[in-house]
């Protein structure tokens, strides 16, 4: 498992541990029923406060990413990636049809709008 | 279940000309405590009066979840100060000699591995040692008979960065258990930003606050205005006045940053948080 953290960049530390590790379960570095580092272990690895860990650690449980069994650690939890998937694109398109919403009564070109999809979704975040 | 490694309550001690008035903090299982504070704000007054060494005027003090003049409180925990308080002509073994006699659970294997870590040598005496490899030295004998907790008093000052994190190596490597708790006062906010779960600032004898680290550096924040904003005295903590500007520090800097949107407002560190509290003139609370 890789996680790379910025001081600079200006979101909460436990945040880009959470999203790191949900990037690496989504495009299968990280495959159902493997083993996570224990928190205080990668507390250690990163120079982080414990609390820091543990805060990224139970909004994975929370969101169905990994679990915890008390006494062996957290595993990545076996569930379907295509199901995750599909509720995340769901959601965009949620907020894609608001865009275009906004898009057609202030008479912004679709083009524009595409354009600062690609934008974003290149520049990452 | 007790869930705090160290409980003071209420500790009161008088000298002349300084008194620590009506202390209170905890110090969490599996965790460490950050105590900052300016020199002579009370950090060591405090820390000596949790081991005892100095008579409390009033209040009440928990290590391990027993009163702390049980004389059996000290077989469990580690202490280190800011200097190595060794007698200069002892080596490494005749430490090991010493304390091996004082604690019940000394690990002698334990010692020399550690001493082996660190590349102390076991044959030289104390005084030919550097700085931080003395410092290393008394964390390893703090370590060495298995402690639940440590407390350490100013043990990074005066080293160099290289040696700091490996004191900090260590200190984790301390809390993989999580029955054990460090207590870890320091003037260099950095390294207590960097690991400390919790937060104590301590200033003139009183606590100022105790807060969860990640909430410090994530939502706190500094905003700074131009004289003329008016800044509602509920979304700032202090105030402090520069040559050609305000600057205001904020419990929520997303929010202070939506509300006032021509000022500046910026993530603070532990330091600058220090500074707001120790320097600011005037508090908005009040």
């Amino acid at each position: 498992m890789e996680i790379l953290i910025s001081n600079s960049s200006g979101k909460p530390i436990y945040e880009q541990i959470c999203q790191q590790i949900k990037s690496q379960i989504m495009d299968g570095t990280l495959s159902a029923g493997e083993a996570l580092p224990s928190m205080r272990a990668l507390a250690k690895d990163l120079h982080l406060s414990v609390i820091t860990v543990q805060r990224a650690y139970e909004d994975l449980t929370r969101d169905g990413f990994i679990e915890t069994v008390s006494g062996k650690g957290s595993f990545v939890a076996a569930q379907n990636r295509e199901f995750i998937q599909e509720e995340q694109l769901r959601i965009a398109e949620d907020l894609l049809q608001k865009a275009a919403a906004i898009g057609r009564t202030h008479g912004i070109e679709l083009e524009r709008l595409q354009k600062i999809l690609q934008l974003f979704y290149e520049e990452g975040d | 279940m007790d869930e705090n490694n160290i409980l003071v309550q209420n500790l009161c001690k008088r000298f002349d000309g300084f008194a620590l008035d009506n202390v209170s903090f905890c110090v969490p299982k599996g965790r460490i405590v950050g105590f900052i504070g300016e020199n002579g704000a009370g950090k060591s007054t405090t820390i000596h009066l949790i081991l005892n060494e100095l008579q409390k005027d009033a209040g009440t003090v928990e290590v391990l979840g027993r009163d702390h003049t049980d004389p059996t409180v000290k077989n469990e925990i580690g202490v280190v100060f800011d200097a190595c308080n060794f007698h200069e002509v002892f080596t490494a073994r005749d430490m090991e000699r010493v304390l091996s006699g004082v604690y019940s659970t000394w690990d002698s294997a334990l010692f020399r591995s550690c001493l082996e870590r660190f590349q102390i040598p076991r044959h030289k005496a104390v005084r030919t040692f550097s700085k931080g490899m003395k410092m290393k030295f008394s964390i390893v004998c703090a370590l060495a008979h298995h402690p639940r907790l440590l407390i350490l008093d100013e043990a990074t000052a005066g080293l160099d960065p290289v040696v700091r994190d490996e004191i900090l190596d260590l200190l984790l490597d301390f809390l993989q258990d999580e029955d054990h708790s460090v207590f870890f006062s320091s003037h260099i906010t950095s390294d207590i930003q960097k690991i400390a779960d919790y937060v104590v600032l301590i200033h003139r004898g009183k606590i100022i606050f105790e807060e969860e680290k990640d909430t410090l550096l994530d939502r706190y924040g500094i905003l700074r205005c131009s004289r003329g904003t008016v800044v509602q005295p509920e979304d700032c903590i202090v105030r402090r006045e520069t040559g050609v500007s305000v600057e205001y520090l904020v419990r929520d800097r997303a929010a202070a940053g939506k509300k006032y949107p021509k000022a500046v407002s910026d993530a603070a560190s532990l330091e600058d948080i220090m500074l707001f509290y120790i320097k600011g003139d005037m508090s908005c609370e009040d």
